[in-house]
């Protein structure tokens, strides 16, 4: 097809905007075809891992929250996770329950979030959730009410939102009292109808063909949808090939990071294969283990029924990333149920926390942030000191499949005649949102250059 | 660093958000502000924030906010291009005021952290220092927290639409614990405690949730670090613990209170 470009181009796009963190994109085009797209992620070092060195096995939750703004509560999880497995503690019970209720609290705030505020503007033709206040009132109005109950549950159980101050390795610093919960109740009740109202809502955008080719990696338990722990598992894109779990202390053997010198987050590879975290990969391994309403809720947005495919046990996979709104919108229902079926349940434990006695050892701990599979490892000295820490943030993960997204897209706008700038760019900024990137974590700004050679 | 009276807004004045080496959280506290969110669009024309909107309308700016702390060399041209851009300058939180968890490194050997994160670290550009925004340009008023306080940014954003001064309280937690009527963790269970030392803004949290305030809004206005030192080792505390306890949200300012027995950040007036 004739090219209404000039043969060699290069473009520059300022900024990509509605993610958190700043991110250029070289685009390099040739004889009208996209021969790569490289995501340059140039958030600043700040050298977690580093640091963390030397710290006792007391204060990785705290400091390791401050990656990121936005699900600071996944940090603390995932490292105390990590710990509790190197001092050999198990936190069951109550314990649990709760942290899982406070892990809902951040899935229903942040999963809102990046609906109302950082993604719906996409389908909705504005540039912000501002303008969409305009256009959408109600809708934001409701999304404001959502996210903030989401924030409500995080904050009587954390103190605050962000970086909430009462986790601790082993539980909490204070747990909350049956009463005290039971305030929640109400609220999480409004949520519920707010929540498929918003999935009824985001089920009527307009979604854009497209496919993610990537194997799919989230963690999978045997009864529940996984937030708060799992085991790894992999759903190959290659439909030949059977989905397969592997044991999390062999995670970094299996996604193996390698620096490359266009970002400073690490890539990496699961397998040697692209690979995806995130919403569409949990609801493709665990879907069917959504509660019965979030389920009527993913039919109900054309997401399929995970459980007609019964005979392999899994959801009915969704590859479009633009989709991903509505997995998103179904897991903030999910989160709202469970939030309020915890409560009901809720009996206020003997002890807050249980000890956790510092001894010398690795201990490794993954949990789901609401952008995906979170890992942490740690390495401590007989004196319980931090001898090594590893961190691996879906973002730096997602990458190389996003990157793919992109080349194809392009190649896409191009085949179609869509090659001007401005029309670039809107592509790929929607496609980059469509993951979700927290670009604090892994590394941010979408500076788009393009280079076209003949 | 002296604090101008802030200049009268006019209609509609224009917001700027900026970010630098930081984990989006004290922006994100602005999204936070669900009840006010929509009332201080209203007030204001968000003119630049990237986490919130694809709106990027160059300067001049009558408010900036400023999150993160100042990391790489493309930073210090940066913040002084913002600065020139800015009629009132704000910095929001630990990084932009104190240099921020980051900063861990001004202590250390950024060579060995490069190699301990990085396997090729010739392709990362950083400075050797994470700094504060003031030890740049002129800042007209600090916001203090790991992260900032929900009600107090609204209060400087108020205050600017009113042209007066922020009422940000200069006291420390304790004051705060107080008043929310909490038992001294420090008194009654030996708890190890910053309270006494850490500028208020968080509403005395961590007492309020059992344990000792970490003191991630860095030194209140006057403090007596040496006084607490003792305590905290009666309360089991090695000179090592009491190092890493004061050094980490805000590791710069705690050290410059140890080293001339004042924060070595801005003072602000106010009453709580």
């Amino acid at each position: 097809m004739s090219d209404p470009t000039p043969r060699y181009q290069e473009l520059r796009i300022p900024s990509l905007a509605r993610v958190e963190g700043e991110t250029a994109l070289h685009l390099r085009i040739h004889d009208g075809t996209v021969t790569e797209a490289r995501l340059k992620i140039y958030e600043p070092p700040r050298f977690f891992e580093a640091f963390l060195r030397g710290r006792a096995h007391t204060e990785p939750p705290d400091l390791t929250s401050r990656i990121c703004g936005i699900c600071p509560v996944a940090y603390q999880m995932s490292a105390c996770r990590a710990i509790e497995d190197a001092c050999g503690v198990v936190v069951d019970g109550q314990l649990a329950a709760l942290r899982r209720l406070l892990y809902c609290g951040e899935w229903i705030e942040s999963q809102t979030l990046h609906i109302h505020m950082l993604h719906a503007p996409d389908f909705l033709g504005e540039d912000d959730v501002i303008g969409l206040s305009r256009s959408h009132p109600e809708h934001v109005k409701r999304g404001l009410r959502l996210k903030q109950t989401g924030n409500a549950v995080v904050e009587l159980l954390g103190g605050r939102a962000i970086h909430p101050v009462n986790v601790r390795v082993g539980g909490f610093h204070r747990a909350p009292t049956r009463a005290e919960l039971r305030l929640l109740e109400e609220r999480l009740r409004t949520a519920l109808d707010d929540a498929w109202d918003t999935v009824r809502w985001v089920a009527g955008f307009e979604f854009p063909d497209a496919e993610c080719d990537a194997d799919l990696l989230a963690l999978a338990e045997e009864d529940t949808y996984a937030i708060e722990s799992g085991l790894p598992t992999v759903l190959p894109y290659d439909e030949t090939l059977p989905p397969y779990s592997f044991p999390l202390r062999d995670f970094t053997d299996r996604v193996a990071e390698e620096q490359v010198s266009h970002s400073t987050a690490l890539h990496s590879r699961l397998d040697g294969r692209r690979h995806l975290t995130g919403s569409l990969a949990r609801w493709a391994v665990s879907g069917h283990l959504l509660s019965p309403l979030a389920l009527e809720a993913a039919r109900e947005a054309g997401l399929g029924d995970p459980l007609s495919r019964a005979g392999v046990g899994r959801a009915e996979v969704c590859r479009n990333p633009y989709r991903s709104i509505l997995v998103r919108a179904v897991e903030v229902l999910y989160a709202v149920e469970e939030a309020l079926r915890i409560i009901a349940e809720y009996e206020r434990p003997a002890s807050p926390y249980v000890e956790v006695p510092a001894r010398a050892g690795i201990g490794h701990g993954a949990t789901e942030a609401p952008r995906g599979l979170l890992y942490h490892r740690y390495a401590f000295d007989g004196g319980g000191r931090v001898t090594d820490a590893r961190i691996v943030p879906p973002t730096a993960q997602n990458q190389g499949a996003i990157e793919e997204d992109l080349r194809r897209l392009v190649q896409a706008g191009l085949d179609r005649g869509e090659g001007s700038e401005a029309e670039l760019t809107r592509l790929c900024e929607r496609a980059v949102r469509n993951h979700d990137p927290c670009i604090s974590c892994s590394a941010h700004f979408l500076e788009l250059d393009i280079e076209r050679t003949h | 660093m002296s604090t101008p009276t802030p200049p009268q807004p006019p209609a509609r004045p224009r917001l700027g958000v900026f970010k630098f080496a930081s984990c989006d959280g004290c922006q994100l506290t602005l999204l936070d502000c669900e009840d006010e969110l929509l009332g201080i669009a209203a007030e204001l024309e968000v003119a630049h924030f990237l986490e919130a909107s694809s709106e990027a309308a160059p300067g001049p700016y009558d408010l900036v906010l400023v999150e993160g702390s100042v990391s790489t060399p493309e930073h210090v041209e940066r913040i002084r291009r913002i600065r020139a851009d800015a009629r009132h300058l704000v910095t929001i939180g630990a990084c932009a005021t104190a240099g921020g968890v980051q900063a861990l490194r001004n202590y250390a050997d950024v060579e060995g952290y490069l190699a301990t994160v990085y396997a090729r670290p010739d392709y990362i550009e950083t400075l050797a220092t994470s700094t504060p925004v003031s030890a740049h340009v002129p800042v007209d008023f600090e916001l203090r927290g790991c992260p900032i306080d929900r009600g107090q940014l609204v209060e400087v954003i108020t205050a600017f639409l009113a042209g007066r001064k922020p009422a940000i309280p200069n006291h420390s937690v304790c004051f705060a614990c107080k008043r929310r009527g909490n038992v001294c963790v420090t008194v009654a269970h030996g708890t190890p405690c910053l309270g006494p030392v850490t500028h208020a803004g968080c509403g005395a949290l961590c007492p309020t949730y059992g344990r000792g305030c970490y003191g991630c809004f860095g030194p209140a206005g006057t403090t007596n670090l040496p006084a607490l030192v003792p305590l905290m080792q009666r309360d089991g505390m090695s000179e090592e613990d009491i190092g890493r306890f004061l050094h980490t949200f805000n590791v710069t300012a705690f050290t410059a209170v140890e080293e001339q027995g004042q924060p070595g950040v801005t003072d602000d007036e106010g009453s709580g």
